[in-house]
This record gives C-alpha cells, structure tokens and sequence, in this order.
C-alpha cells in the first residue's frame, strides 16, 4: 500500500512536470523570458515553467510540431509558417513583449554622426566603400555583420538592405561581443548591435529612414516614440485553441511587473 | 577449475576488447558514410530556394537563368533584360511578399484561396517581370505566365564558385573556392611560422638545454596544447588583432596573418614534442661516433642528429598541418571570416572548420544550405586525411641510409 502511494505521489510529480509551460525559440529574448519565468513562479508557486533558446525559427517549427506552449521569436512569423498551422486547424496569436532597438555603431573616432537608410544599404552591399563618400574621412569603410545564423542579421537584411544581400566577403562576427570588440579597435569599422550593447568603446550613429529627415540617435526614448527606426518587436506566439494554458505568462510579462524587466534587460516596454 | 575459469575470462575479455574495436571502427565508418549521403545530396537540389519557382511573364524570350544571374538580378545589379539575352527592358525583380503591399490581406481570401488569381494578375500585367513564388501560389492554367526552367546545383559551381552566400534569396551561392583556399592558406603559413621556431625549441630541448631546464619547459609546452581553442581565440582577438592592426598599421586587424599566428601557437606543442622525441632516439652511438671523429656539438646536430630524426620531423609537422587545419574556435574569432579569395596575409579569411561552427546550428535540416555544410565537412575530411596518410607513410621511412 505505501508503495502504491509512492508511486502515485511519483506519477503525480512526472504529471506535474510535463504540465510545467514550455517557452522556446529566439536566442534574444532568451535573458528576458528566464528573468519573467523566475518572477512568475516565485509569484505564483503553483506554477512551473521552464524556458529553452536555440532561435526564433526553432520555436515557430516547435509551435507547430506541438511541443511547445509559447514560441518567443525576434521576427514576425513567416507566411509559410503560418500557411503550416493553417494546415493542422490551428490559428496562431501574436503578443507583442517588447521592442529592441538595432544601433549602427562605428569607431569613437568616426567623424561622421548619421546616416541615411540608402547610404547604410550601399555601404553593406558594398557600393560605397570610402568614408569620404558619406562625409566623413579618408578612410577605407569596413562593414561587419553578425554571422548567417543570427537572427539580427536577417532582421537587418530585411529592414535595412531591403531584403538585398550583404556584399560578397563581409567580415563575420560570431557574436554581438565580438563586434563591439573588433569596431572599437578598427577605425573604418561599421556594425550593428542590440540596444542593450551599446557601451562607450563604440559610437552609435543616428540614421534616418527618409533622407530629408534629420538623423535620430537610437535610444530607448526614440525606438519607443517611433521616430528611430531601425527597430523590431520582440514577440510570444501561442495557438489560439490553447489559450488558457499561456495567457497568464503572457498577462505577466505585459504587466507592470514584467514590463520593468523588459526595460532593466535593455529592451524598450510597450507600455 | 581455477585454470578453466581463467580461461573462461581470457576469453571473455578478449572477445570484449575485439568488440569495443569493431564499434568503433563501425562508428567511424557510419560516420563516413552518413556525412558523404547528406553532403552529396546537394547536387540533387535545385539552385532555387525549394518549393518555390521562378515566373516571367509569357512575351518574355528569356532561357533558363544560372543561379548568379538570379542573384544578380535580386540585388539589382543586372537591371536590364538585354543583358541576359532578353529585349532591351529594365527587369522587374518580385517577391512573393511583394504582393502583400499591393493588396491588403483581406482582398486574397481567408485561405488565401485568391492567392494565385492575383499573383497571375500582377505577372500578366507587368512583361518584364521576374517573380519569385511558392509553387503552392503558382497560378494554374494561366497563358500569360512561363515559369522559367531551374537546374540543379552542379559540381562545378560548388567546387569551382568564388562567392560563398548560403542564405541569399532566392538563389543561395555555395562557392567553396574561397573556403577551401582560405583554410590552406591559413595552415600554409601557420606551419611556415611554426616550423622553425618548433625545431628550433626541440633542438635546444633535446641537446642542449641541462635536465633541469628540460624538466621545467617540457611540461610547459605540453600544458601549451590542453589550453581549450576557445581561449587561444580570445586572447587573439583581444591582444593580437589590435597589435597586428597598429603594428602594420593595417585598417583592419581581423586578417589571415592573425588566424596563422594563433594556429602556429597551436601548433607548437605537437611539433616540438614530436620532434625532439625523434631527435633523442638517435643512437647513442653515432653522437659519440660524430664527436669522436671531431665534428664540434653544433656539426653534431645538423649534420647526425637532424637527418637522422628527419621521418619524425616531417611527421611532426604533418601532424601540425593537420591540428592547424582542423582548427575551428580560434580562427572563427580572430580571421574576421570574410569568404573572399585570399590574396594576401593582411585580409580577412574564412575558414572551412569556421564555416561549419558559425552555420550549422541554424541551417534548417535537410536543406541546401545544411547538405552544402555536410559536404565541406567532407572535403575537409579529405583534407585531413591526405594529410594523415603523408604522416603514416612519412614516418615508417627508414632512417636515411646514406649518414
């Protein structure tokens, strides 16, 4: 009979576990949504949630495979991704969490203040290499990007390059640390970092999307009021048939609560 | 009783330890296998990005497209259709998504079920147009509408590309020119620095540094090759870069010249040990033979010494080769991996075992880009183990007979 218990009381814990929520996908967001897990079980023991990386596109593959309750994704779903979900009867909903801001940084040294969205395509596709070209120096341009399997770098293609593709041979970086490392010891250096990483061994330049507006600098004020532009939601999706199991999280990062942490981790609240 | 259980037990473990061999061996050779399936599965795969297709409109006389012209025409360097053997009219580059800013989403249906009608409206419309589409949208039995011909990847732009591009749309560029020539020319020179300075140490270590000094610097040599690579790149990236950067006054210090000063670093410690192993097996006999006849210490080494160890030397620096060829970690972090053709010591370069690290992790399975990484991986295999044979063959030569 005790034995019976134990076991029972063991199956209840195994059943336990596998109730726990599963967060999956972008590497991103990965700081935020462990920090909002800690705050949401201490604030509600009863409930178990664990949270995994591995990149936006493996937790929207995991959302549709099932085999996981939230995806956290740096970029929107994609239209056959959701054409996938449509297969399966599910529909897909989308919660905005925060915004992170993309900063263009280049050498302290770096006369040059701003740029414009065309100037930035034509220096990374490799049409402008001189920093004569944009108002600055005489001085060789040298583009960096993060390495194909980032997410920032497809964001950055897309929003910046207008789905063009990077020049032929751009240096690339394995990390966002390994950037700000290699502009701020290269003078002609240019590259592109989450808002959070900004330090003061690199310059960040302000940009403008229309070339009559001014340049803007980036920072949490302006990617929130819209006027920077170089900025991407940060978002949790979930299947709208099984709403009940992830609103509360959900409802916990969008709280007051949760959205003073998006701000302490470096990312913009969107409230 | 005692002898037969002994028995019993030799043979047990014998057909143990046969069996742990044949394991492994198999291990290997599945391994093998498994990496050549998935690498040559890429000459299977058409150039365009899969499931989707590439669309002109039914006036257009244009052929078939090589996967670089297609590139070049998404990136707007070709603009003209002459260019590529069509009419003299600008080319009209479309994606898929393109429709989205046309119509709203409302106007293609709750399935997207108008989708293709739509898609064929704008092609219809526009006879310069080269429209990028899943196959799922194409629209169907609609005359004005071609979808041009694809081929498949073939080994000649993979072996023979010079731009390395896996995640371009639509049409990914594998050239492995530049990587395979990028990890040779990195090792090239890591070994031309590593050599010297190698033997040189395995001299002094051998013949004429005191047991005392032997037995301090041998096991530091050794700790040398058990720091993890990782470490190794950080501390190039942190402190060699930058002085190669403000030393050759460079504008960028990310170059080929850092990555084989770390990889010569590296591969040190398998040089030196190896050498001077070879170099302490001469013979007792023919030092004091050589000493006798009255050939100074120095006449000594590189007269008896040096040819005797030779098959261990050149062994050394094969296995070097080898270590500096494989290495991934240090290289990814201090040769800035840009994939160009590698012209001179002071640019950046990309390496094979970089390219792997930096893009496996994300390359969806089973894809393009995933069967192009297994098929470096083969090539680098080979690499190695062309190497590995010449340091076989290399050291089972007899010692020179002509001394």
């Amino acid at each position: 009979m005790k034995k019976m218990i134990l076991a029972l009381v063991f199956l209840a814990g195994v059943f336990g576990g596998l109730q726990a929520q599963k967060i999956k996908g972008s590497d991103t967001m990965l700081p935020l949504s462990q920090k909002v897990a800690e705050m949401f079980m201490k604030a509600r023991p009863s409930e178990s949630v664990t949270v995994t990386g591995g990149g936006s596109g493996v937790g929207i593959a995991a959302l549709i495979e099932g085999t996981t309750d939230l995806a956290q994704s740096s970029r929107k779903i994609k239209f056959d991704e959701r054409q996938k979900l449509q297969q399966g009867g599910k529909t897909v909903k989308e919660v905005t969490a925060a915004f992170d801001a993309l900063a263009v940084i280049v050498h302290p040294s770096n006369k040059v203040s701003g740029l414009t969205r065309e100037q930035l395509e034509a220096i990374f596709t490799g049409k402008i290499t001189n920093w004569k070209d944009v108002g600055g120096e005489n001085l060789k341009i040298i583009p960096y990007a993060r390495e194909t399997s980032s997410g920032t770098y497809e964001f950055f293609r897309e929003s910046v390059l207008r789905n063009r593709n990077y020049m032929n041979g751009i240096m690339s970086m394995p990390a966002t640390g390994a950037i700000i490392q290699s502009i701020s010891q290269t003078r002609g250096g240019i590259g592109y970092v989450g808002l959070a990483y900004l330090n003061k061994d690199v310059k960040a330049l302000g940009v403008s999307y229309k070339s009559c507006a001014g340049h803007v600098q980036p920072s949490a004020a302006s990617a929130k009021d819209g006027t920077y532009p170089i900025v991407r939601p940060l978002l949790y999706y979930y299947i709208t048939q099984a709403e009940s199991r992830s609103k509360a999280f959900v409802d916990f990062v969008l709280s007051t609560e949760g959205q003073k942490i998006v701000g302490e981790i470096g990312f913009i609240p969107v409230k | 009783m005692r002898k037969r259980i002994r028995k019993i037990t030799e043979h047990l473990m014998q057909g143990l330890f046969t069996l742990s061999g044949g394991v492994t061996s198999l291990a290997i050779i599945l391994i093998i296998i498994f990496l050549f399936k998935e690498g040559l599965g890429l000459f299977r795969s058409s150039e365009v990005e899969k499931a989707y297709v590439l669309a002109v409109n039914v006036s257009n006389p244009v052929g078939a497209l090589d996967s670089r012209q297609i590139k070049e025409i998404f990136d707007y360097t070709y603009t003209n259709w002459s260019e590529l053997g069509g009419a003299d009219a600008e080319i009209i580059p479309f994606r898929f998504e393109d429709i989205f800013s046309i119509y709203d989403e409302s106007e293609l249906g709750n399935d997207y079920e108008l989708l293709p009608e739509k898609l064929g409206e704008v092609i219809a419309s526009e006879p310069n147009i080269l429209a990028f589409l899943p196959e799922l949208y194409v629209p169907k039995d609609n005359a004005d509408l071609r979808i041009l011909p694809l081929r498949n990847i073939s080994p000649r732009s993979f072996f023979g590309g010079i731009e390395w591009m896996p995640t371009a749309t639509p049409a990914a560029q594998f050239g492995v020119l530049p990587l395979i020539m990028g990890t040779l020319w990195v090792s090239f020179f890591a070994i031309l620095i590593a050599l010297p300075l190698g033997l040189g140490v395995a001299i002094y270590l051998s013949e004429l540094a005191d047991e005392r000094m032997r037995k301090l610097l041998k096991p530091a040599i050794e700790l040398l090759a058990g720091i993890p690579s990782v470490v190794y790149g950080f501390f190039g990236l942190v402190v060699l870069v930058p002085l190669i950067q403000r030393a050759l006054n460079l504008p960028v210090g990310e170059t080929a010249l850092a990555g084989s000063l770390i990889l010569a670093i590296m591969a040190l410690p398998t040089i030196i040990t190896i050498a001077e192993d070879a170099m302490r097996a001469t013979p007792k006999a023919m030092r004091e033979a050589s000493l006798a006849l009255g050939a100074t210490h120095w006449q000594t080494i590189y007269k008896v010494i040096v040819p005797y160890a030779s098959s261990g030397i050149m062994a050394a620096v094969v296995l070097g080769v080898g270590r500096a060829i494989g290495e991934t970690m240090a290289v990814l972090m201090v040769t800035g991996n840009a994939a160009v053709m590698p012209r001179s010591m002071f640019e950046s370069v990309r390496t094979i075992p970089a390219t792997i690290a930096a893009e496996l992790g994300e390359a969806p399975s089973g894809g393009t880009h995933y069967q192009s990484l297994f098929l470096l991986g083969c090539i680098l295999f080979l690499i190695t183990l062309v190497v590995s044979i010449s340091a076989e063959v290399i050291s089972k030569q007899p010692v020179n007979k002509g001394l």
